[in-house]
């Protein structure tokens, strides 16, 4: 589960930077005149991505009046949804997805390399600060299972190994290449097609 | 019309009921949580599961319209089977703590188990546990006991339109909070207290106090405002232990304001429950015989001019009734006022003190105005009426004071004088709307008629709206809205003595022109005391007794019958719950026997005497407005000045009030968001 717990820390005031605010403004368009209000969760993602994705309280008193509606119907959708996290989880966020077809290939191996490299508990920050994982249900790329998500990337076909090679690397700061680490493209069949071999482009 | 069955009867019902509203059409009570007539339809507590025929499934009836050649069954071993599985999912997680929880014996999941419950749990796990929620002095929580039916969270934002209430989490974790644990900022907020079907939602100043089956019940009226709410008092022995609201479709609905409910411990404190006298400025305890003494001794040594009575904000007419035949028959003296301040007043016809347009009225109407008036304190009740109507016809509502939140939007014009006079004289948009509404309501607050325009905006609102046939026999659409209990009917009786509208009684009191001064529950009076005698007659150690010579111990509004006419012009009665603590007396009889010692013949032989003599002089008096009307405009002096709206103490607008320790609370509460800015 994500972190539904509010944080103690909490920043004083918070507001979205130029281009959140652009970008702000474009999703209100997006809904009706007076419905304006839908726009409580693309807004708060938003926020999440702007602030190390996590959600502070002064962020939803933001929203509510950028929207102009009660404090709580702002706190019910954030607490409502699992996808916004209430504490810091870190500049770098990690999803490892634990679902069935990820556990049967593996996906506890991951958690293994998370806890080794990151932190021993879920939603537990590095000791740098900078980041933390999470178990989390599907994330729906079963067929290059087993997964994780880091940010807004998916780091897929993994093992052990893999894993603490890409975590050591976000470790540093860089940013490694998402997608397969089996050399595939998307989520093509290994070794080849095996079905609709007479059609040329399928 | 549609034709159903409901259990095999045939019935007809219009359309766009529900099913639920068909079977009690027919007669058929359907368990319910969730369901409340006065609240949107959630449908989450699955209670209400019957069977209607070609439905493989159970149908939550409350959701469910009724359509035409329904076959509904509710009392089927499937429904029963349905219900059953329904209650063992709400008792799961629900604490088996009834010895100890406040809702005992009047809690709708107790009473339902016993039909539907299971003796046994099948559920092995533990049970949740939620912390306890903070929502201020009057709503206590045990939110373990909730069973998220979230009637709170929909009357927190339909009918007091403050969203303050709302459920955070899901599934298992679902809670039911204010926005961090604040406390809730509606003058109707203890209302979820009663909607609530289990005991999460308690009345906090009656925790562990009594059982509802120890209590004796009494219905009867409030007087904490003008709006004459319809209540039933709880007492136990003496003590009033709580009130609740009685439902009455044409004043207050179901609801009551908390004022309304949580001043009733202010009876129980500073109470006078002897008479006194002041002796070197101590007061001591005396004898009635005593008192009254010193009183016919006054009386006596007293010119008649110089006598003068002021009646107060919580007296019963049969009070004010039998004071103003003392004054007139036995003292011989017309120095008597209700008006505790300078208020205009044209007395011509009744209407001029009514809330003509009725609180019924309200929803009816297509544009609302607002002179001078915070309807939230003054009314609120009425202010809720005004939000119902917002919400179903969109009514379009001005005021022309900025008064601040509401609970529904208006528009506020600059609050100057000069705006009425340029609307008066069709120079303004609002004019126009006036004049293109169907059924408008102009509602006058007290603080215009306060302001020194007060008659001219009086005087000239009205010949405007005359002219623009806005006052017919069918709809009155000129509103005041009276603030205290006994206002109209003091006014109703005829105690006030005026000179162009204006108070004399008061500007003689403060010129010092008077000698004896008898003061009936009269606590607001702005006079500095110099030689005058004061008698004070009435149940609580206020501002009045403060300055008292002589105290007289009388009754509260739940001590004795009597009568209160609301703001429309509604006559109620109040009934006796409780009795008058101590020496104390009934109002009434304390100024019969004064009279009778003073003058060795009593006012009224008894009680019902009393009581037909006043009713006959209401019938007599209702009837005499006078025909010909001024409708002079032009002898009226304007003066452009800023009307200020009186800023009103809410919770401690009278002598009850202010002796209500949960009042204080409350006020300090909400004093507290006002110095966080929290508020709003």
């Amino acid at each position: 589960m994500s972190v539904k717990k509010i944080s103690k820390e909490q920043p004083e005031k918070f507001e979205f930077n130029a281009t959140n605010n652009e970008i702000a403004k474009k999703i209100l368009t997006n809904y009706p005149e007076g419905k304006q209000q839908s726009a409580v969760m693309p807004l708060l993602y938003l926020v999440q991505e702007q602030n190390e994705n996590w959600i502070p309280l002064a962020a939803m008193k933001y929203i509510a009046k950028f929207l102009n509606m009660p404090y709580i119907k702002v706190y019910e959708v954030a607490t409502f949804y699992s996808m916004y996290n209430l504490s810091p989880v870190g500049k770098n966020f990690i999803q490892v997805c634990t679902t069935t077809p990820c556990m049967i290939r593996g996906a506890y191996k991951i958690v293994e390399a998370c806890k080794e490299k990151i932190s021993k508990n879920e939603n537990e920050l590095s000791k740098d600060k900078q980041c933390s994982w999470v178990e989390v249900e599907c994330l729906g790329a079963c067929v290059n299972a087993p997964m994780m998500q880091i940010n807004k990337d998916y780091y897929e076909d993994l093992d052990k190994e893999k894993t603490l090679k890409i975590l050591d690397q976000i470790l540093k700061g860089e940013s490694p290449k998402p997608g397969s680490y089996r050399g595939r493209v998307n989520s093509e069949p290994e070794n080849n097609r095996k079905t609709l071999l007479d059609v040329k482009n399928a | 019309m549609l034709k159903i069955k409901v259990n095999n009867k045939d019935i007809e019902i219009e359309e766009g009921l529900t099913v639920l509203q068909a079977c009690e059409k027919a007669g058929v009570e359907i368990p319910r949580f969730c369901y409340h007539e006065k609240l949107s339809i959630a449908g989450n507590c699955r209670m209400c599961l019957v069977e209607v025929e070609k439905s493989p499934k159970p149908v939550a009836s409350c959701a469910m319209p009724a359509a035409e050649g329904m076959n509904i069954k509710t009392n089927t071993k499937f429904v029963e089977k349905a219900r059953k599985g329904v209650m063992e999912f709400l008792l799961a997680n629900h604490p088996l703590d009834c010895p100890v929880c406040d809702q005992g014996g009047e809690c709708d999941l107790q009473d339902q188990s016993m039909f539907y419950g299971v003796d046994k749990s099948r559920y092995k796990e533990n049970k949740r546990f939620v912390p306890e929620k903070y929502m201020g002095p009057l709503i206590k929580t045990q939110m373990t006991r909730c069973i998220h039916c979230t009637r709170c969270i929909r009357f927190a934002t339909e009918i007091a339109g403050v969203s303050e209430l709302g459920a955070i989490g899901r599934g298992e974790n679902m809670e039911i909070t204010t926005y961090l644990e604040k406390s809730m900022e509606s003058e109707l907020s203890a209302n979820v207290v009663d909607l609530c079907p289990v005991g999460a939602l308690t009345s906090k100043p009656y925790i562990f106090e009594a059982r509802p089956w120890e209590l004796k019940k009494t219905e009867t009226v409030d007087v904490m405002d003008a709006v004459g709410s319809n209540i039933r008092v709880d007492t136990y022995g003496w003590e009033v232990k709580r009130i609740l609201p009685r439902i009455n479709e044409d004043i207050n609905e179901e609801w009551i304001s908390d004022k309304t409910r949580y001043a009733c411990d202010g009876l129980l404190n500073q109470r006078l429950d002897t008479p006194f006298v002041k002796y070197n400025n101590k007061f001591d305890k005396a004898s009635w015989k005593e008192v009254f003494n010193i009183i016919k001794a006054k009386i006596n040594e007293t010119d008649n001019e110089k006598i003068c009575g002021f009646t107060g904000d919580l007296n019963n007419m049969e009070t004010l009734y039998i004071f103003k035949e003392f004054f007139y028959k036995i003292l011989k003296s017309n120095n008597l006022e209700s008006r505790s301040e300078n208020i205009y007043l044209n007395p011509e016809k009744r209407e001029n003190y009514l809330f003509n347009s009725t609180i019924n009225g309200i929803e009816e109407s297509d544009f609302i105005f607002l002179v001078g008036s915070n309807p939230r304190y003054e009314a609120t009740l009425l202010n809720a009426r005004i939000r119902k109507a917002y919400l179903k016809n969109k009514t379009k509502i001005i005021s022309l004071n900025n008064v601040g939140n509401l609970t529904y939007p208006y528009e506020h014009l600059n609050g100057m004088s000069e705006t009425i006079k340029n609307i008066v004289e069709d120079n303004h948009e609002v004019s126009n709307f006036i004049k293109q509404s169907k059924k408008p309501i102009i509602i006058l607050g007290q603080s215009v008629l306060l302001s020194k325009s007060g008659k001219f905006i009086f005087d000239s609102m009205k010949h405007f709206l005359k002219k623009n046939n806005k006052i017919n026999d069918e709809w009155n659409s000129f509103n005041i809205i009276s603030e205290n209990a006994s206002t109209v009917g003091s006014l109703d009786l005829g105690i006030f003595k005026q000179n162009s509208g204006y108070n004399t009684t008061l500007s003689n009191l403060q010129n010092h022109k008077y000698d004896l001064v008898f003061l009936i529950g009269q606590d607001s009076l702005s006079f500095k005391k110099k030689n005058e005698f004061v008698i004070y007659q009435g149940s609580h150690g206020d501002k009045g007794a403060e300055i008292a010579d002589i105290i007289l111990p009388g009754a509260a509004y739940t001590e004795q019958d009597g009568y209160f006419t609301n703001l429309e012009g509604k006559l109620q009665k109040a009934y006796k719950a409780s009795y008058p603590p101590g020496d104390a007396k009934e109002d009434w009889q304390i100024i019969n026997n004064l009279a009778e010692f003073v003058s060795n013949k009593k006012l009224f032989k008894n009680k019902d005497e009393l009581e037909s003599s006043l009713l006959n002089y209401l019938n007599l008096s209702n009837n005499k407005d006078l025909p010909n009307e001024s409708n002079d405009t032009k002898d009226l002096t304007f003066s452009n000045e800023k009307i200020e709206i009186k800023n009103l103490d809410y919770y401690y607008s009278n002598s009850i009030a202010r002796a209500s320790k949960t009042m204080f609370e409350c006020r300090s509460e909400k004093n507290k968001l006002k110095s966080t800015g929290t508020e709003g």
